[in-house]
């Protein structure tokens, strides 16, 4: 708690009071004591951060490294990489849904229904003969009816990405291009996070009626769009390439060095330029150390998977996409939340949404972007997944998929309450959750033993969430 | 004496049958206190309401700066420089202290925002406000005590100069001795920065010690305006509880009926 009101000894008040208040720290810089002192004072006023995801991700590993001869190796950690990948783009997408206090259950079925559409687009090479009249146009009505409403909200953008969808469609230029394929998934994404989008923000139904609902509706979808018959992607050499392929090893170092070097380009710059406007800002050295933590670690990561894999005559090296891609994306998505007046709408609204609609931001709008960019991450994360799972197969992302990556999110410290998440959070939870079964499988466990610890593991992350919750409120 | 900046006359208010606001004749003026005093359900948020233009009002004329004007919206209500701070505080717990001030209104550059910019803004009005016991305007909301939150609503109310006049609903309800002293203290200097300030109270010991006039609302009518050095606390009372106080106040007939 800090009050200034709490009784003091009396003589020293109002020198205590000049001290602690005054805004102090908004004039001094901040060192290395002042940056733990504040990091531990965050943590114990209910705001774990990403510590407790830190920790498992440390905890578990060692005790994984320590119990089978291949956790560490090149080829598993790869491995390791590729399966969490598709957890993390769902649980990217998933983050943005929380922050709202919101939640999205067909994210899952979201990503199999977008990538099942994709890859019938690729395999028939007709889509509208393949799917029947029908289907086709019922996709293609639904996504107009999803811009109308879009646009209703003042929302553009997503509109957008769902009118080059109708194009795609139209044209069908989807149906010979990997990578319009992709961008096709991920329109009926789009299209698809702005109906729950309306149905929360507009009508007012709870989110986890509407998405409970349009799971169930997907799955369906998903079923026309393969007529029953799971479709293999084996073929296509860039949908291949997702979890499979690997950046060149020049790429992964150039790829290293813009991240790490734009993080302390822009730490840096934002330090000086704090400083030379009076205000607080962390000091040289601070900023160096920060920086350096994320060179040495960065650089390790990138020399170890730098390192030739391949046990045979053909090396096999390089950053897999698989985890190159979700960390790129990650860094946008972190951007347009810290940096921008709509990013921290969305953290206003999840915090509360009274008192941000008083304040005059268009409370819907943002909501549905949330959905919307939910949505869109859930059909990039179908994508990843139906490329590990070999295909479009007919029941690509239901089961325990959604549960994985909500956990993932939780687990990375964002919180189900609403107003409180990082889209890191995705990243580092989608490790945790991944290794489970990865290191199971390691040790020739059943599948039984994977869902039993993934569920008590989501359990503890959310009972750290709330026990946080309960801290930050009585803090006060 | 100075003119009102806010004037409101023969304001009438009804939720479907039962009128809620009869013929009210409400002023503002620049560098005063007024406080709004009532039991409750006599209507000060109803007519607090109709001025922020999230109630509409059945007839009734709004004077800004002696100009008639029509308040449709709350946005309304703030371009004009009107300004409230409700009593639920409206502030974003997980938002530090200059995000909250900022809120809806943020320093911008293209889509991003202006950090420092706005950290500065946010300390000189609260060292203008004096209000110093803030560490850091980039203290989160959440770990604020009482009166800091209540201090941090108002000078979100007033954070740019184009406001000219701000409503405060019971705005110390919830706080402790030292806390209402601060936010009294506050009250005070709002209006000697020559701002018109409205005060909702039922604490007559607040009201008594900060207010230059006072309103006293009785089921709906104006009982009566009087200057605080013109009244007592027992007389205050009086008229809140039976709308009339020896000669002032509504007429024994009105009241009667009103009751
Ligand atoms: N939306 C509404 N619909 C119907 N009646 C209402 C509505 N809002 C207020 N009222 C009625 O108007 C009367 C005045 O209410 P108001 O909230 O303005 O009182 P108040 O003076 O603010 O009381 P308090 O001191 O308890 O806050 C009450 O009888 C209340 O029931
Ligand atoms: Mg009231």
């Amino acid at each position: 708690m800090v009050s200034t009101e709490k009784p003091g000894p009396a003589v020293a008040s109002t020198p205590v009071v000049e001290e602690r208040g005054s805004f102090r720290a908004d004039i001094t810089p901040r060192g290395i004591p002042r940056a733990v002192r504040e990091y531990i004072a965050r943590v114990r006023g209910g705001d774990p951060g990403a510590l407790p995801s830190v920790l498992g991700l440390l905890v578990l590993g060692i005790i994984f490294a320590a119990t089978t001869t291949d956790f560490l190796s090149k080829t598993n950690i790869a491995n390791l990489l590729a399966q969490a990948s598709f957890i993390s783009l769902i649980a990217l997408g998933l983050v943005f849904v929380l922050l709202l206090g919101e939640i999205d259950l067909s994210a899952g079925t979201t990503g199999g229904m977008c990538a099942a559409f994709a890859a019938r687009s690729l395999v028939s090479n007709d889509l509208h003969k393949a799917v029947g009249n029908v289907v086709f146009f019922a996709l293609l009505v639904f996504m107009l009816v999803t811009i109308v409403l879009g646009v209703l909200s003042r929302s553009y953008v997503g509109p957008g990405i769902i009118a080059i969808g109708i194009i795609l469609m139209l044209t069908g230029a989807q149906q010979d291009n990997q990578w319009l394929a992709f961008l096709f998934a991920i329109s009926i994404g789009v299209a698809v996070g702005t109906l729950s989008g309306v149905l929360v923000a507009r009508l007012g139904i709870p989110s986890f009626i509407v998405t409970l609902a349009l799971f169930l509706a997907w799955e369906g979808v998903q079923l026309y769009a393969l007529n029953n018959q799971s479709i293999s992607t084996t073929n296509y050499n860039y949908w291949f390439g997702l979890t499979h392929n690997n950046m060149a090893t020049w790429a992964g170092w150039l790829l290293f060095a813009l991240l790490a070097g734009g993080y302390l380009a822009v730490t840096l710059v934002r330090s000086l330029l704090r400083g030379r406007d009076g205000l607080s800002h962390d000091t040289l050295l601070l900023v160096l150390i920060r920086a350096g933590v994320v060179v040495v670690l960065g650089g390790l990561i990138t020399w170890f998977l730098n390192q030739n894999r391949g046990s045979g005559l053909i090396a096999i090296a390089g950053v897999p996409w698989a985890a190159s891609l979700p960390i790129i994306i990650m860094v946008i998505w972190t951007l347009a939340l810290s940096k921008t007046t709509w990013g921290r709408h969305l953290y206003a609204i999840g915090g509360n949404a009274e008192a941000a609609r008083r304040a005059g931001i268009k409370v819907d709008r943002t909501k549905i972007n949330a959905f919307q960019i939910c949505s869109g991450m859930a059909a990039l994360g179908g994508l990843f997944l139906a490329d590990f799972s070999g295909g479009a197969t007919t029941g690509l992302g239901q089961g325990d998929i959604l549960l994985f990556s909500v956990a993932a999110a939780v687990i990375g410290g964002t919180s189900l309450f609403g107003g409180r998440g990082r889209p890191r959070d995705g990243i580092i939870g989608a490790l945790v959750i991944a290794m489970i079964p990865n290191a199971l499988h390691l040790h020739n466990q059943q599948e039984q033993a994977n869902e039993v610890i993934t569920g008590l593991v989501l359990l503890i992350a959310a009972s750290v969430d709330a026990i946080s919750r309960r801290r930050a409120r009585t803090a006060r | 004496m100075s003119e009102p900046i806010l004037k409101i006359t023969g304001l009438n208010k009804s939720f479907g049958a039962i009128q809620v606001l009869h013929n009210v004749d409400f002023a503002v003026y620049p560098g005063e206190v007024t406080a709004l005093v009532g039991d409750n359900g006599a209507g000060k948020s109803t007519l607090v309401k109709c001025i922020a233009g999230i109630n509409s009002i059945d007839s009734g004329e709004l004077l800004w700066e002696g100009r008639p004007v029509r308040i449709q919206s709350p946005n309304a209500a703030s371009a004009l420089g009107i300004q409230f701070v409700y009593q639920d505080l409206a502030l974003s717990d997980n938002l530090d202290i200059t995000a909250n001030m900022f809120l809806g209104r943020e320093l911008t550059w293209g889509p991003f925002t202006l950090e420092g910019r706005m950290e500065r803004m946010a300390r000189e009005k609260l060292t203008e406000l004096s209000v110093r016991t803030v560490s850091s305007v980039r203290q989160v909301v959440n770990s604020l005590s009482g009166g800091q939150r209540q201090t941090v609503a108002i000078a979100k109310a007033v954070l740019f100069d184009t406001s000219k006049v701000v409503f405060l609903d019971e705005p110390t309800a919830a706080l402790g001795v030292a806390q209402t002293r601060q936010v009294l203290d506050l009250v005070r200097r709002l209006a000697d920065n020559g701002l018109g300030v409205v005060l909702i109270s039922h604490n007559m010991n607040d009201v008594m010690e900060v207010a230059d006039r006072i309103d006293a609302l009785y089921l709906g009518r104006l009982a009566a305006e009087v200057r605080k050095t013109d009244t007592t606390h027992a007389q205050v009372v009086e008229l809140i509880t039976s709308g009339r106080s020896g000669d002032i106040g509504l007429s024994a007939a009105t009241a009667a009926q009103s009751a």
